[in-house]
């Protein structure tokens, strides 16, 4: 039986990516997925765990070496944050659209520059069009659940992709909390071993990944899509028979007090759980705020949210991440694509906050929904804000 | 919930003296958390780190700013930092490495809630060998505040400092049975 312990959760992580029973592990370290990844080491070092740890002198090379694990049949394993997502920019199109079932970590960090190593969304909110399976953990436990839940759903033989689960660098990463870990005869009951579709095999031999000419392309990019907004049945089944299975229970779109909510906050990542707290206080003065967000970030669960929002008359969201001189904030860029059209539509009020670590407290939270009620009461709802600017937008920095 | 607040330097074990608590009170079925300020780590630079505890889950993923306990595990931090920044008017306590009395620093820094002094440095020279003082501080954190078990904190220590536990567990100990606690 699992046990209660308190830990640091990237080590976590690691123990999760173990109990999964991985055979390979191609990474390279970075703040602040480090952790994870040297806890990895040491397990396979120590015999813990039967795997190949490769060590790699990039990214670039640890997803590279990556898609090679897994077209041999491997259960694959990487982590990486801000920069080193980056630098797998052009390898993530390739794991996917070669259908690669993996399980990558990401620590969630900004990107530079100005160089900066905490937590924001601009590593995973750059990575949107890349074809991958996307999900995001608010804290420690979800995250070594979503480990877990994301072996199986990526090597499911009506999904086979890769897939992301996000994690908030520092803030979660290196925090010590109470976390429930499951033990490796548990996970081998819900996960079982890797059955690849199609291999490598020097008996059998194919090729993966020829090239794609204009008379195919388009269909290939097809199948792509089908095959991404397909998975979305496997996912909530597999978040169900992992509910049955540990007693812990996902959904694509996840709520919080949002049954008869005027104004609902829309978050993701580990903010969720500080709007958690700041929506019981306001509930108790008789505020009718809610809280929504993705848990599935791709595919988008379009319906999912629709009938969340269902009632709102407004939904104050909360990007951490912006396209300078673009619309605004690319969650809530989605959800006005969203809801575009729909009869009673919420107002939607959009907002930039916690970029580069800095955090997001309470009265951030007060100033947010301020602004949301007075558009509530006639405002003219305003463009994008980037919120939390000393002397704010046009003052002295 | 009660928020904590470690100042230290680098290399004196203020996280983990943040981490050993956190442990502690999970095992003894509490929730916490612990976690460092998330700095440029530098040997000898002033860091702190961060502790909460409570009956119920803990959500909030910010920075501890009204701390309820704050500790000082180097007497020349009160030099240079505010440490009584963000305590609330009632019933903070910082509990101090200090060869001084709580009076003499009242006088000289201002300081807000209870205070509890404990020469930390001595202890940890006598019965560590050495000026680390993280655990020495938590003995007398353990007295004042009662967060968790002298017990439950000794299993810790064991686990943590394995063959070398015996000399810290000596001073958590001591600083435990010698600190004074103010009024």
């Amino acid at each position: 039986m699992a046990q209660r312990k308190g830990m640091e959760v990237s080590i976590a992580i690691a123990e999760a990516a173990s109990a999964c029973d991985v055979d390979c592990i191609a990474a390279y370290p970075i703040t602040p997925q480090t952790h994870v990844v040297e806890h990895l080491a040491e397990i396979v070092a120590e015999g813990e765990l039967d795997a190949e740890f490769i060590p790699v002198e990039s990214e670039h090379a640890a997803l590279s070496a990556c898609i090679g694990c897994a077209a041999a049949g491997a259960r694959t394993f990487t982590a990486t944050s801000s920069q080193g997502l980056a630098l797998m920019h052009e390898v993530l199109f390739i794991a996917s659209a070669l259908r690669m079932p993996m399980v990558m970590v990401v620590a969630n960090r900004a990107l530079s520059g100005p160089i900066n190593i905490w937590n924001d969304h601009s590593d995973v909110m750059t990575e949107r069009d890349v074809g991958w399976l996307q999900v995001f953990a608010e804290n420690g436990q979800e995250a070594v659940d979503l480990v877990i839940l994301a072996h199986k759903i990526s090597e499911d033989h009506r999904v086979l992709l890769p897939i992301m689960v996000h994690f908030d660098g520092f803030i979660v990463s290196h925090m010590i909390e109470p976390l429930s870990l499951p033990d490796r005869d548990e996970v081998k009951k819900f996960l079982p071993n890797f059955v690849p579709a199609m291999r490598l095999d020097i008996d059998n031999p194919i090729s993966m990944g020829p090239v794609g000419m204009p008379t195919v392309y388009t269909e290939a990019k097809m199948v792509a899509e089908a095959a991404v907004r397909g998975s979305y049945g496997p996912i909530v089944e597999t978040f169900k028979g992992f509910g049955d299975m540990f007693g812990r229970h996902y959904r694509p779109v996840e709520t919080y007090r949002s049954e008869d909510a005027e104004i609902m906050m829309v978050t993701m990542g580990s903010i969720s759980e500080t709007a958690m707290t700041w929506v019981d206080a306001q509930r108790e003065r008789g505020e009718k705020v809610g809280l929504v967000r993705f848990r599935l970030w791709r595919p988008l669960p379009i319906e999912d949210f629709k009938n969340a929002v269902r009632g709102a008359k407004a939904l104050t969201v909360i990007d951490r991440h912006f396209s300078p001189g673009g619309p605004g904030g690319p969650v809530s860029a989605e959800i006005k694509q969203v809801l575009y059209g729909t009869a009673d539509a919420p107002q939607i009020v959009e907002f930039v906050a916690g970029l580069g670590g800095r955090d997001i407290n309470m009265e951030d939270f007060d100033q947010m929904y301020g602004k949301t009620k007075a558009v509530l009461a006639g405002a003219p709802v305003p463009p994008f804000e980037l919120i939390q600017v000393r002397g704010g937008h046009h003052g002295e920095i | 919930m009660v928020e904590l607040r470690f100042h230290g330097r680098g290399g004196q074990g203020a996280v983990t003296s943040a981490e050993l608590l956190a442990l502690t009170a999970i095992d003894q079925g509490k929730y916490a958390q612990a976690f460092p300020s998330f700095g440029p780590e530098r040997r000898g630079a002033p860091v702190v780190a961060f502790a909460r505890i409570d009956d119920k889950p803990i959500r909030m993923r910010v920075a501890v700013r009204e701390p309820n306990y704050v500790i000082v595990l180097d007497p020349s931090i009160l030099k240079i930092v505010n440490t009584s920044d963000g305590m609330p008017a009632q019933g903070s306590v910082q509990v101090l490495n200090t060869s001084r009395t709580a009076a003499e620093l009242r006088k000289d820094f201002g300081l807000k809630g209870k205070l509890v002094t404990v020469n930390a440095n001595r202890i940890a020279a006598e019965e560590i060998g050495r000026v680390i003082t993280n655990t020495t501080m938590l003995g007398a954190l353990v007295r004042a505040t009662g967060l968790v078990d002298v017990d439950g904190m000794i299993v810790q220590l064991k686990e943590r400092f394995g063959r070398i536990a015996e000399g810290n567990i000596k001073a958590f100990r001591r600083a435990y049975e010698e600190c004074v606690i103010e009024g």
